[in-house]
């Protein structure tokens, strides 16, 4: 079956390509939150005032603007604004309630958080994943504080009995300017609850010249004071009366099964209260839990030393003979065969064959695992058919859907509540965890908490696809690049959800391979089919990493060929500032934007690429054994461009003394969290070219921990990390900000390589070879 | 029964010695500021400070901590307000945050020994423990900010 044709049956994957239309004004609730104030608006799914349309309509359940799901005013004035996504470190429990403090006119210092559970009918959608939540939510969250400042003075104006068009909130109080009256938002608060909800098209925004908050970056994010003296509350950090505490042995190999266990010797640990067998599902598996045999215990410490004691014997199953370096060989194989065409533009064939100089790039790029800091794990107690859940999940909504399926009881009797996230990275964005302690939960009858360890984290994850890209780049006598062939060879992440899904799905293929920016007359894009043999999730920034670091590393080799400075090869592959025209590609994937809001903007990408060579110094004079590297990529529909500086020492060690980042994020909410999350990303780009590979022998897992799986440390960081955000123009609709710093680092750096040392690195990670 | 002081309370543990002081800390004393990464001590998300030292509490039994001054986050400072959080907050260092207790940990521990500690310094005493998120620019700057006074 092609997974395309049909993708109503893959639960969990279809819930980030479904359309949906669902009114929701039957569904408006109030909340339950302290205080009297009240208000309804409409929904809708093009947000007014905008000048652009977004795709949060088409998320499942879509956007819901209401402020009385999101706003509540106490009598003493305390506002609390709902944060309906999840913190995994991007800063948005700060910044969405942030737009709605800045719009209404609250005081921020008099504004508490509240985070929502898991209840996508009542907060709309909240799959906290793709970069989305300022793109799909800056507009809902500014009508959310309109709506809730215009009540507040119609109330005003009717107690003093004057026209609403003389009052202004301000600061947290209504003032009628030509008395010099004032109320507080807390004495307004009943009044303004039995005001009309005003229309939404009648609601005004405010300028953002008036803006106090947004776009400043002055704001720390909620949750700093709690971090710094650990009172902030993770997953593992719940506790409950009676709560046991469980770890899980699994299949190590992904589709294994259990045979047979022997607990004896685990029961004799010191705290091992039970052994039993976690039921597990056929694979692909999806979102459910592999299964295995669990170990309850008094406290982790107990369950993890029992646990070792364990006595297993496994079925490994179909993919008991996954072998990394067989693999590659065989993604390269296919790699070197014309493979499904999936973008199509001239006669890529034809053009290579007459082409002057043809130029061939095959990189290859391993599995990689998240290691979130914080490794999955959850607390759950299921009580009869009702299931309460405290985890990190990037998904509260689907975590809650998929704890009701699990346990076979209505959603309405399951309440997830969201922890901060000790990191995310798009592994939280899979409820497994979650699911596995309801199913233990509800087999012991008390509330218990599942904790991974470092190790389970490595050896049972989602991670990210290995890959082969195979570029072939023809040129003309005037060094001109005429032909251009991209083979794209991954296994997809549909296959964690469709058994034989071997071709990459379109969001897959729309992340850096059909969108290639660059203005070639003749173009072929394919992809090949790669079988999977473990699961496969996304993982920050998913099929950018291995796309921009193709793309971009051709652009360095063509640059050397023709002898050309790389960012002016850059430019000129770019070419003319233009929208690109990908009406030739069959089921285009715009990061699930409409492309009329988003279209591919060469001027914009250009315009990233000139600021962070000015910035950034291209072309400066760098010491011998030090190299300059640049690179450019679009992703999550927002424009990032990165120069790397590195220095490479006789030995081969590398270091990375200065990174420049230039940035286009459209219109933001808090640069100060803009340039966090950059600076994030280039470390997370170094570990991932440095370090970052995942490999198989027999099916299992080769790496452990983090001596096995390193990541970088700050011995090792880039010294400095400049961010440079480019403007917005007044109408530009915000796009993504978490993910798009990570692809075009490892390419850049590979340039500097170059740059410094004249070895040009295909394959990553570098590892050892610059010591070679 | 082991005798073990935290925080300057008193606490006892009758159950297994060789438990690590993590698990006794988060699970049965409910410190739970004090966080597991590794089980290695690989990372540090789990340090907290022993008789001035920092120490991976992952790999410290309870036994080895018995009748030993030991410190979580919780107890680093009576307000919170010692000058590595208030040079964290000032700096705004964390991204996600879970291993930003053991980086603080870390930090006090560096301080006491060296309290003008260089660039250098910093990165190489910092090096144990790992931020995921990528904060080390700033955890080194917010590092000298709390050397030279916040």
């Amino acid at each position: 079956m092609n997974i395309l044709t049909n993708p109503k049956n893959l639960r969990g994957f279809e819930r980030h390509i479904k359309v949906e239309n669902v009114s929701r004004r039957n569904i408006l609730k109030g909340l339950g939150l302290a205080g009297g104030f009240v208000l309804a608006a409409p929904v809708m799914s093009r947000p007014a005032f905008a000048k652009y349309e977004t795709g949060a309509g088409k998320m499942p359940h879509g956007t819901v603007v209401d402020p009385r799901v999101f706003v509540a005013i106490a009598p003493d004035g305390s506002v609390t604004i709902v944060a309906h996504r999840a913190e995994m470190g991007t800063g948005v429990r700060t910044s969405l309630p942030l737009i709605v403090a800045e719009e209404m006119e609250a005081d921020w210092s008099r504004v508490r958080v509240q985070q929502a559970h898991g209840d996508e009918v009542k907060f709309g959608n909240q799959d906290t994943d793709g970069s989305r939540s300022t793109r799909h939510y800056l507009i809902p969250m500014r009508q959310i504080g309109a709506s809730a400042r215009a009540m507040l003075e119609a109330a005003a104006a009717k107690r003093w009995g004057v026209p609403a068009s003389e009052v202004k909130a301000s600061n947290h109080e209504v003032l009628h300017g030509p008395s010099g009256r004032k109320l507080g938002f807390g004495d307004l608060a009943a009044d303004a609850a039995k005001e009309p909800v005003p229309g939404v098209e009648g609601l005004k925004l405010k300028d953002p010249k008036d803006f106090r908050y947004l776009g400043k970056g002055e704001i720390g994010i909620v949750d700093l004071r709690d971090i710094t003296v650990g009172k902030a509350h993770y997953g593992a950090d719940t506790r409950l009366p009676g709560m046991k505490y469980a770890v899980i042995a699994r299949p190590p190999v992904t589709g294994g099964k259990l045979v047979s266990f022997d607990g004896t010797e685990a029961m004799k640990v010191s705290g091992v209260e039970k052994v039993m067998e976690v039921k597990g599902w056929p694979w692909p598996s999806k979102f459910q839990p592999l299964g295995g045999v669990a170990v309850i215990a008094r406290n982790t410490g107990a369950a993890i030393k029992g646990r070792d004691a364990l006595k297993i014997i496994w079925d490994d199953g179909a993919n008991g003979k996954y072998d990394s370096v067989a693999y590659r060989a065989s993604l390269e194989e296919a790699a070197r065969k014309p493979g499904l065409v999936v973008r199509k533009e001239g006669d890529a064939d034809a053009a290579l064959k007459s082409a002057d100089k043809v130029i061939v790039g095959e990189y290859y790029l391993p599995h990689l695992a998240h290691v979130t800091m914080e490794p999955p794990v959850a607390v759950a107690d299921v009580k009869g058919d009702k299931a309460e859940i405290w985890a990190p999940v990037q998904s509260a909504g689907g975590t809650r859907e998929d704890v009701a399926k699990t346990l076979g009881i209505p959603e309405g009797n399951v309440t997830v509540n969201v922890t901060l996230l000790g990191g995310g990275f798009g592994r939280k964005s899979k409820c497994d965890f979650a699911l596995e302690a309801a199913l233990l939960s509800k087999e012991l009858g008390s509330p218990v908490k599942v904790q991974w360890t470092r190790e389970d984290d490595i050896h049972n994850g989602f991670l990210h696809t290995v890959s082969v890209e195979r570029i072939e780049a023809g040129l003309d006598k005037s060094g001109k690049v005429i032909a251009w062939r991209h083979r794209s060879v991954a296994p997809t992440i549909a296959s964690t959800f469709a058994a034989g899904a071997s071709h990459e799905a379109a969001f897959e293929l729309g992340m850096g391979l059909v969108d290639m920016p660059f203005e070639i007359a003749n173009i072929s894009c394919e992809n090949p089919e790669a079988a999977a043999h473990t699961r496969i999730g996304w993982f920050r920034s998913v099929s950018n990493i291995p796309r921009a670091f193709a793309v971009q590393s051709m652009v360095g080799e063509l640059a050397h060929a023709t002898n050309r400075d790389q960012k002016d090869m850059l430019l000129e592959l770019i070419g003319s500032p233009r929208i690109i025209d990908l009406s030739s590609v069959k089921d285009l994937w715009n990061y699930g934007e409409p492309y009329d809001s988003y279209p591919i903007d060469t001027a914009r990408l250009r315009k990233v690429v000139e600021l962070v060579a000015d910035k950034g110094g291209w072309g400066r004079a760098v010491p011998k054994g030090h190299g300059l590297g640049i690179a450019v990529h679009r992703s999550f529909v927002s424009y990032i461009a990165t120069i790397v500086e590195v220095a490479v020492d006789d030995k081969g060690k590398l270091t990375v003394p200065r990174v420049d980042t230039a940035i286009d994020c459209g219109t933001y909410v808090n640069p100060e969290r803009i340039e966090s999350q950059i600076e994030g990303a280039a470390i997370m780009g170094l570990s991932l070219a440095k370090y970052g590979e995942i490999t198989f022998k027999d099916g299992k897992v080769e790496q452990g921990n983090f001596d096995s799986f390193p990541v970088i440390r700050m011995d090792e960081a880039p010294l400095v990390t400049n961010v440079y955000i480019v403007p917005p123009g007044p109408d530009t609709p915000p796009s993504g900000v978490g993910e798009p710093g990570v692809p075009p680092f490892a390419p850049a750096l590979i340039h500097a390589i170059f740059a410094a040392t004249g070895k040009r690195i295909r394959s990553l990670p570098i590892g050892k070879q610059l010591e070679a | 029964m082991i005798k073990l002081k935290i925080n300057g309370q008193e606490q006892n543990w009758d159950g297994d010695p060789d438990l690590p002081l993590l698990w006794f800390l988060r699970d049965e004393a409910g410190l739970t500021g004090t966080k597991f990464g590794c089980g290695q001590a690989l990372c540090g998300a789990c340090t907290v400070i022993i008789d001035k030292q920092a120490v991976r509490a992952c790999i410290t039994s309870v036994s080895d901590a018995a009748g030993r001054d030991v410190t979580t986050i919780e107890g680093l400072h009576p307000s919170g307000d010692h000058a590595v959080q208030k040079a964290w907050r000032q700096v705004n260092v964390p991204q996600c945050g879970y291993c930003q207790a053991g980086q603080i940990m870390q930090a006090a521990a560096l301080l006491m020994d060296n309290p003008k500690p260089s660039h250098d310094q910093i990165r190489e005493a910092m090096a144990g423990n790992i931020c995921r998120c990528g904060c080390y620019q700033r955890i080194e700057n917010a590092v000298h900010l709390a050397s030279t006074g916040v």
